[in-house]
């Protein structure tokens, strides 16, 4: 029986460093390969020595796809391909290609410089490990091998981000990355057709969340952000540079333009500039609207939206302040908290999801004194706000997209184990598939059931057809024909024409009766009688 | 021409480039036509672009009346030379209009290349990078056993859209092949050098240059050379004008289709800068776009310069006005470089000109060369391309070399001529659902090869065929009132199996004897052989291919002969 089998490395029943194993028909399919940000130590990569013992990844794997360029999802790429070795194709989106490579530079630079950590990836494995990616446009299928096909759908998430399906002959799988069912200021929602693939993966980070309206929860933001700056308070909103950082920009650009306010709005420096400016050259990834006016007005260019400087976190007065990274575990943003949080006019405002570990997780769970660096105690006084902007799907969302693309069954990866449990059974009975949610190593097999394609000559196929048009077309009809099986190839003919293509005569069977009829008429009239009867 | 076919029952269009579809709200708006069109998203926008900028330049000199009496057939044989030969001005047409352009590009839908999309379940349609324009592509239309590819319009050269994409051509039953370069005498790079270097002569001389061009597309090659060129020509001052409605859309769409792009724009992106050094021309000031003479432009003319505009055929746009402006002088150059239109003919209404005139035309579609070498690295079994590329151009009939030239020969068509392909379907593909194929029972014929009797039920939908397993018979219905189940039971015509292979007579004979017939006798005849049971009064004729059973009014024995019989037969 046919099998596809999925075995989660990193993101089984957990967020963070997805990588996730799938073999199908034949071919073995590695998607994702991140990098955990609660880690520090080994367990920050996936653990690539079980997809292969001894032997080389590269011929073990038939090729790798990055979903977006969160680290979560690709952090682990040129550890992966350029320290443990792999050669094979690396797929992604255009977006993702370029971006990715800056967010690992970034990365490196934070664990080698500034930790001073050794036996990491260097710059140069960066670049040669991007030099094996090729790039792909939406819904272009892209032939791997002769077999081995995959697409890439719009997933909204972040730009570039793309839902994958691996398709090997009538077996698909379709891999879900992280995605957003709603369209939000920059993006648009997540789409895929009814592809009825064999398995769905899906990303399960809100499994058990079913969010308000956008618009309350942006009207919130606006209103929790002008009351800090009406009395003075300074605001830290954490984010990464690509993603909800222009989401929330583009926000509170048009509030401030709307509101006439002076307070200043810094975006924390280097990246966030090119972030903005890849942006703009992508905008056919963003949402209709943007990309119908980026002529007359490009949404990306910012009017009240300065380049921030370190020294301007100690100007007096109230400001907002975009810093990254978004989880306060490292960088710009954590300086800034740290000379911050003592005042309570302040506030910080975390706009997405915070691995455990981090000091994001940490302040958000309610803790109000950190051990910092040095055994230092930091006392946090200053407002704490959570709000869900991260753009993954909800229950809601999830639900739907399993509407859409109507797997025969689904497997939940990326989020927490007891919300996945709740999500499972709630899949299972409104659809009536069965539901997976595997951990990290163990292997989840799933049968699949393919029909088996053969080809059906074109006379016998017409005239079956043509009798099938006849007065009941909703009847149906039995068919018959010979399958001739040579060499590993399936033909359906007539049973005449599989005579004469094997050179065998038809052997003709014949019977003969003899009938006595006692008939009182003539002769000829009871021969036509009989022939009556037996045309009747 | 529309009387050949009905258009409202055409299914689908493909569009191969933003120059193919200048009529389309002619047949979407017009003509009853339903179906889909396709086109990538540069091939929508650049189109509707050059769409815009049409309606607008026609709707800017509105006519009070227009005549149309001479179009009949009488009076225009009558007028003087152009306007008596012109053909089939009967079927001239009034331009479209912008809510028509809107209406029938809300009617595409948009792909991307090597997106495989399925129409109706029967074939498939792909789009592919043809090299010549942003998102410009050919097409494969293919089912299950056959592939046509449709070229037009592609290009081999390195320019700025991205590389022609061969390989998914190769396997093709038949390849039409359409949209060579015009001038295929002219050498497209020379011609960029030329361009470069007239201009230069011009300004230095303190003329001013003019251009006739498209909004999109060549242009963007141009400014990108004039970017590297001017400040070796000692050009930096000179200002450069483009002039079109849609010129700055044309600038700024043109910078964010990276995916479409050649390789080393693509990777200009990734860094990330814009792919087209024309935003740096725009930033320092030496390109500068209006949307039109009148406004802004006016106040910022300055002389000499050099004006990029439309509309190449010099019929009408704000090319008008620079050619009435400059043409008396003869400082001033007017450099054609859109292969389209004859310059002669575009000129004709303005002589006597003093203006200098240069021919550079930048056609970079294929050439015969580049074709004959496309079609070796293809291969495909059957070429077709209109009849004037199987012969040489009328003006230059001795070159040969101007033709195409493959083998078989190619196929040629002419207008509203219908072309049979000389391609038979004799197979499809069709599904057998896993439970039926548990059921089969291969035998093998020859070695090697194995036969098994199918009798199923046929599914159509979509086109796509699947074969299930027959439901089982159903129970005969107890009440009258559950006829109705036997809705869903096959008509079950009986199945006369055919039958195959030889009767060995011995055996045959020890085995009606196994089954007691005691007094079986063999004759021999000249075909066969004829087994006599006397008994039973039974005669059974046994040849190679036939076996004829006679016997009276006997059914039980009749059935048991059969059966016997068939034990030594194959049944398909």
């Amino acid at each position: 029986m046919p099998e596809i089998k999925v075995t989660p490395l990193g993101a089984g029943q957990d967020v963070g460093r997805s990588c996730i194993l799938v073999s199908i028909a034949g071919k073995n399919v590695m998607l994702d390969c991140g990098m955990h940000m609660g880690y520090n130590d080994d367990r920050r990569f996936p653990d690539f020595s079980y997809i292969t013992q001894n032997g080389r990844l590269t011929d073990f794997l038939d090729c790798v796809i990055i979903s977006h360029f969160h680290l979560d999802h690709c952090g682990a790429l040129p550890y992966f391909s350029e320290m443990v070795g792999y050669d094979g194709p690396i797929y992604m989106t255009h977006p993702t290609k370029a971006i990715c490579p800056i967010l690992l530079e970034d990365y490196r630079k934070i664990t080698v410089d500034k930790k001073g950590e050794t036996n990491f990836f260097t710059s140069q494995m960066i670049k040669d490990c991007m030099k094996k990616v090729v790039a792909v446009h939406l819904h272009q299928t892209v032939q791997v091998d002769e077999e081995l096909e995959i697409k890439a759908y719009y997933a909204g998430h972040v730009l570039g981000a793309a839902m994958f399906q691996i398709k090997v002959g009538c077996e698909s799988v379709v891999y879900t990355g992280d995605y957003n069912m709603t369209p939000d200021r920059h993006l648009g929602a997540a789409w895929i057709d009814k592809c009825r693939p064999d398995l769905l993966i899906s990303e399960s980070t809100y499994a058990t969340t079913i969010r308000d309206s956008k618009r309350c929860r942006e009207r919130d933001f606006l209103k929790k952000v002008h009351e800090t700056v009406e009395r003075g308070g300074k605001v830290l909103i954490p984010v990464f540079a690509l993603g909800r950082a222009q989401e929330l920009c583009i926000l509170l650009e048009t509030f401030w333009e709307r509101m006439n306010l002076k307070a200043p709005i810094y975006f924390s420096t280097g990246l966030t500039e090119k972030a903005n400016h890849y942006y703009k050259l992508f905008i056919t990834w963003t949402n209709q609207k943007i990309r119908k006016t980026f002529v007359q007005r490009n949404m990306f260019e910012f009017k009240h939206i300065k380049a921030f400087d370190r020294a301007f976190a100690d100007n007096p007065g109230p400001m907002v302040v975009f810093a990254t990274p978004g989880m306060l575990h490292a960088g710009q943003s954590l300086q800034i908290f740290r000379k911050w949080a003592g005042n309570e006019k302040n506030m910080v405002i975390m706009p997405g999801y915070c691995v455990q570990g981090t000091v994001g997780h940490k302040i958000l769970s309610g803790q109000r004194k950190l051990e910092m660096e040095g055994r230092q105690i930091l006392e946090v006084k200053m407002q704490v706000e959570y709000m869900s902007f991260s753009a993954h799907a909800d229950a809601k969302g999830i639900m739907q997209l399993i509407r859409q693309a109507e797997p025969r069954n689904v497997l939940l990866v990326h989020g927490e184990a007891k919300k996945m449990e709740f999500l499972k059974q709630k899949i299972e009975q409104e659809f009536h598939v069965s539901c997976y949610m595997p951990a990290n190593g163990e292997t989840t097999t799933i049968f699949t059931n393919p029909s088996i394609p053969v080809d059906i000559s074109l006379g016998l196929l017409k005239r079956e057809t043509a009798i099938g048009l006849l007065p009941d077309v909703k009847k149906p009809k039995l068919m018959h024909g010979t399958l001739i099986m040579k060499d590993n190839s399936f033909r359906l003919v007539s049973p005449e024409q599989a005579l004469k293509e094997l050179g065998l005569a038809e052997h003709q069977l014949r019977f003969t009766c003899r009938v006595h009829i006692q008939d009182p008429r003539k002769e000829h009239e009871t021969v036509l009688r009989v022939y009556n009867h037996l045309k009747g | 021409q529309t009387e050949l076919l009905d258009l409202s029952t055409v299914d689908v269009i493909l569009i191969s480039n933003y120059h193919c579809m200048m009529a389309l709200p002619y047949i979407t708006e017009y003509t009853g036509f339903t179906g889909t069109v396709y086109a990538t998203e540069p091939t929508v926008q650049i189109g509707r672009l050059l769409m815009e900028e049409l309606v607008n330049s026609i709707e800017r000199v509105p006519k009070a009346q227009s005549a149309s009496m001479w179009k009949n057939k009488e009076v225009q044989r009558l007028l003087p030379a152009p306007l008596k030969d012109a053909v089939e001005v009967s079927m001239w047409r009034k331009c479209y209009t912008m809510p028509e352009v809107n209406a029938a590009l809300s009617k595409i839908q948009l792909v991307g290349y090597s997106q495989k999309i399925e129409l109706f379940g029967a074939v498939q349609v792909t789009p592919l990078s043809s090299g010549y324009a942003l998102g410009s592509s050919n097409w494969i239309i293919q089912s299950h056993y056959e592939k046509v590819s449709y070229v037009s319009g592609s290009s081999l050269l390195t320019t700025h859209p991205q590389p022609m994409d061969q390989a998914s051509l190769k396997n093709s039953d038949v390849l039409i092949l359409t949209g060579l370069t015009q001038i295929p005498t002219a050498n497209p790079d020379g011609m960029v050098g030329e361009f470069c270097s007239n201009l230069a002569m011009t300004v230095r001389n303190g003329g001013n240059v003019l251009v006739p061009c498209y909004p999109s597309g060549v242009i963007y090659d141009l400014l990108e050379c004039l970017y590297q060129y001017i400040d070796s020509a000692g050009l930096s001052n000179v200002p450069f004008y483009f002039i079109s409605p849609v010129a700055n859309s044309s600038l700024e769409f043109s910078q964010i289709f990276a995916e479409w792009l050649c390789h080393n724009k693509q990777t200009k992106v990734y860094l990330p800068e814009p792919p087209f050094p024309h935003a740096e021309l725009i930033q320092t000031n030496k390109l500068k776009h209006y949307p039109s003479i009148h406004g802004d432009f006016s106040n910022d003319f300055k002389q000499p310069c050099v004006v990029f505009t439309g509309h190449p055929s010099l019929r009408f746009g704000d090319v008008v006005h620079f050619m009435e402006l400059w043409g008396k002088s003869g400082l001033n150059t007017v450099i054609f470089t859109e292969p389209d239109f004859s310059y002669l003919d575009a000129l004709a209404p303005y002589q006597p000109l003093a203006m200098k005139c240069v021919y550079c035309p930048i056609d970079t579609r294929l050439n015969f060369i580049q074709v004959s070498k496309l079609l070796k690295e293809v291969q495909p079994l059957h070429v077709v391309c209109p009849e004037q590329y199987t012969q040489p151009p009328p003006t230059q009939s001795h070159r040969t070399d101007l033709m195409i030239d493959c083998q078989p020969p190619p196929m040629s068509y002419r207008r509203a001529e219908v072309l049979t392909l000389p391609y038979k379907r004799r197979y499809e593909k069709i599904e057998i659902m896993p439970e039926l194929a548990d059921s089969l029972v291969p035998l093998e014929i020859k070695p090697g090869i194995s036969l098994a009797t199918v009798s199923a039920v046929l599914h159509t939908k979509d086109n796509k065929h699947v074969l299930q397993l027959p439901p089982k018979p159903p129970q005969p219905p107890t009440s009258k009132k559950r006829k109705r189940v036997s809705d869903d039971v096959p008509e079950c015509k009986p199945l006369k199996p055919l039958l195959s292979g030889s009767i060995p007579v011995d055996q045959f004979v020890q085995t009606l004897e196994k089954h007691g017939f005691s007094d079986v006798k063999v004759e021999d005849t000249a075909k066969g052989h004829i087994v006599l049971l006397q008994e039973a009064e039974t005669l059974i004729q046994i040849e190679e291919d036939s076996t004829h059973i006679i016997c009276d009014n006997d059914e039980p024995l009749r059935v048991k002969l059969r059966d016997l019989v068939l034990k030594f037969l194959q049944k398909f």
